[in-house]
């Protein structure tokens, strides 16, 4: 039981990796497009648990950053540069600059304020791309192609597959290098006593601030995905809604483990996919399903299913 | 820029920061008292503005839709804290958002499914549906002074029972040292059930004295909630008389930025400048408002607890 859990990723990644080769045998040709969006959310949520989960910053406001990254990609689309290994960077280096601002500020604030004092900038992010109406205002802008790598050609909805889950996974293997880190100790160990860590000399402030620039930065390249995948960006992609459900698919896959975005970025949209073949009313069911795990699996997903096989290998596995 | 324009705008501001302050009365005592961080809170806006609207249709009384809202809104709210609420209030800030967040999906869709999708619209009283003179040369909404009396009463009303009476003593005590106030004896369920039912009444008296100059629709809730979250950070979490003078900035920042600002703008820049930076700003301001305060104020302007 145990080595099945240490390879349940690999095997995921396999069946990513086969899924496009398989798929139009399997008559599953547009889910190619669907897990490719998943995989996108995947990274956006991941980013936001890394300062969640493992720093305790509960940002309302990380929609910005993604946002943010998908317009800087636009934008630059619309300018004429179509060199994604220029416009990725770029992406991610407005929102670390952007993260960067409302980190210095919003960091010395505690608790509730600090929820709110994000979603104040995310909001203020959110109205200034409504106003920029030579970028589409409210309706936002529609690209004319995806930008391109060279050699490749991101057009072709499989070949952009393939780029997307290298980058994804790319991403998701140095972040997990970075918790792992001497770095990404600290940060937990603020998580859990801050004025310890203080007293201790770390720089708490360098090191959470730290934290949410690289998290804002991770968000904004999947923004930059997000653009190219979509080939439209609009301020809805900042609402603050769309930071909640963010925050909603970390809960649900597990707040501070290492797959809890990733777990929850698929099961939210997988069952929105799902409920809406249904029923006109799926946020229903969404919402009794949420309710569920909130009285009944407190750790999230990810942390019930870490529980239960913890619980499995220890009754019935080899000793 | 006349006077009588900026009189208006006053009272617009006033109005709108009353009711704010209504629905942020509630939520502030529970988040003070529960410390739970309630973002269904304006899902039972909308819902005292739906029954209100309906009982308007059917028996064609203002007075007993009002009741009748703020009556259903109680017993929705009641339900909500005896099945979810009291569950919340061991667990952290995230599990409470997940699950009133889970509350909200669940609403909008009962509400969708009750009424349909469309906005849902809500007569006014037909005696106070005209305008009149407040000054000799100045016409205002009867209807919209109706709003701001009752508002004033509604807050009179909750200074008067939280400084005045016995069970405002215990929610003053709830807020300002929960762990004492349970030492002390204070029977604290009951006093939460209270005190979540209190505030899901004044919610639904909002939504109902809004109803009819709102489009009634499903979503609507989310959309206020994160400006009375704004007013009551302001104003400081837990505090009433925070949430008065938060709701009453809000109120007056947002209207005067949305009436004054493109004009003002104007002065300084060229009109299509002002025309299209204008409404963003004035978006913008009640936002800048908060993160101004939190900077120099980081528990709001009246922290609950000393």
């Amino acid at each position: 039981m145990q080595s099945l859990c240490a390879r349940l990723p690999w095997l995921c990644l396999v069946c990513l990796i086969v899924f496009p080769l398989v798929a139009p045998a399997l008559n599953l040709d547009f889910y190619v497009s669907f897990v490719r969006r998943v995989l996108i959310f995947a990274l956006a949520a991941t980013s936001l648990n890394f300062i969640l989960g493992y720093g305790g910053m509960v940002a309302l406001g990380h929609a910005a950053f993604f946002g943010a990254g998908a317009y800087v990609a636009a934008i630059l689309s619309t300018q004429g540069l179509q060199q994604a290994w220029l416009g990725w960077p770029i992406a991610m280096l407005v929102s670390a600059a952007l993260a960067l601002i409302v980190g210095v500020v919003s960091l010395r604030t505690r608790g509730v304020y600090f929820i709110m004092i994000t979603l104040a900038f995310a909001q203020m992010v959110f109205y200034l791309f409504i106003s920029l109406r030579q970028y589409g205002g409210e309706d936002g802008i529609n690209l004319s192609a995806p930008l391109q790598l060279p050699g490749l050609n991101l057009a072709d909805s499989t070949t952009s597959y393939y780029v997307v889950l290298a980058v994804v996974v790319g991403c998701l293997w140095l972040m997990n290098r970075v918790i792992h880190a001497r770095f990404g100790q600290a940060l937990q160990g603020i998580r859990e006593n801050e004025a310890r860590m203080e007293a201790l000399g770390y720089p708490v402030f360098k090191i959470k601030l730290l934290a949410f620039v690289l998290a804002g930065a991770v968000a904004g390249l999947a923004g930059a995905l997000l653009a190219n995948h979509n080939l439209f960006v609009s301020p809805s992609l900042m609402h603050w809604t769309a930071s909640a459900s963010l925050i909603i698919m970390v809960i649900v896959g597990g707040v501070g483990l290492r797959y809890g975005g990733v777990i929850g970025a698929v099961v939210m949209l997988w069952l929105e996919e799902v409920l809406r073949l249904y029923t006109d009313y799926w946020h229903m069911p969404l919402g009794l399903l949420l309710l569920a795990i909130v009285l009944f699996a407190p750790r999230g997903l990810a942390g019930t299913w870490t529980s239960f096989a913890a619980r499995f290998s220890k009754q019935g596995g080899p000793a | 820029m006349s006077a009588t324009l900026i009189a208006e705008q006053l009272l617009n501001g006033l109005q709108f920061g009353l009711m704010l302050f209504l629905i942020a009365a509630g939520l502030t005592l529970v988040f003070g008292i529960l410390d739970i961080l309630n973002v269904a809170h304006g899902s039972l806006y909308m819902a005292g503005a739906y029954v209100a609207a309906q009982t308007m249709q059917a028996t064609q009384s203002f007075l007993l839709a009002v009741v009748v809202s703020a009556v259903v809104t109680g017993l929705v709210g009641l339900i909500i804290e005896l099945v979810l609420v009291r569950r919340l209030v061991v667990r952290d800030h995230l599990a409470q958002v997940l699950g009133t967040f889970a509350i909200i999906l669940i609403a909008n869709d009962v509400v969708k499914m009750i009424w349909g999708p469309a906005p849902v619209m809500m007569s006014m009283p037909a005696a106070l549906s005209g305008p009149v003179h407040i000054l000799p040369n100045m016409l205002y909404p009867a209807y919209r002074l109706l709003i701001i009396a009752v508002g004033l009463a509604a807050a009179l009303g909750l200074y008067l029972f939280v400084t005045r009476t016995r069970a405002g003593v215990l929610v003053r005590a709830g807020a300002s040292n929960r762990q004492m106030a349970t030492l002390m004896g204070v029977r604290v369920p009951l006093l939460f059930l209270g005190v979540f039912v209190l505030g899901a009444m004044l919610a639904a008296l909002a939504g109902a004295m809004l109803g009819p100059v709102t489009a009634i629709q499903a979503g609507m809730g989310e959309q206020i909630l994160i400006l009375v979250l704004v007013c009551i950070v302001i104003g400081g979490i837990g505090s009433i008389r925070g949430a008065f003078v938060g709701a009453l900035l809000v109120g007056f920042v947002d209207t005067a930025g949305r009436a004054f600002l493109p004009t003002l703008l104007k002065i300084f820049f060229s009109p299509a400048v002002a025309s299209s930076v204008g409404p963003t700003l004035a978006a913008l301001s009640i936002y800048i408002l908060m993160a101004v305060v939190l900077v120099f104020r980081p528990a709001g302007l009246f922290p609950a607890r000393g």
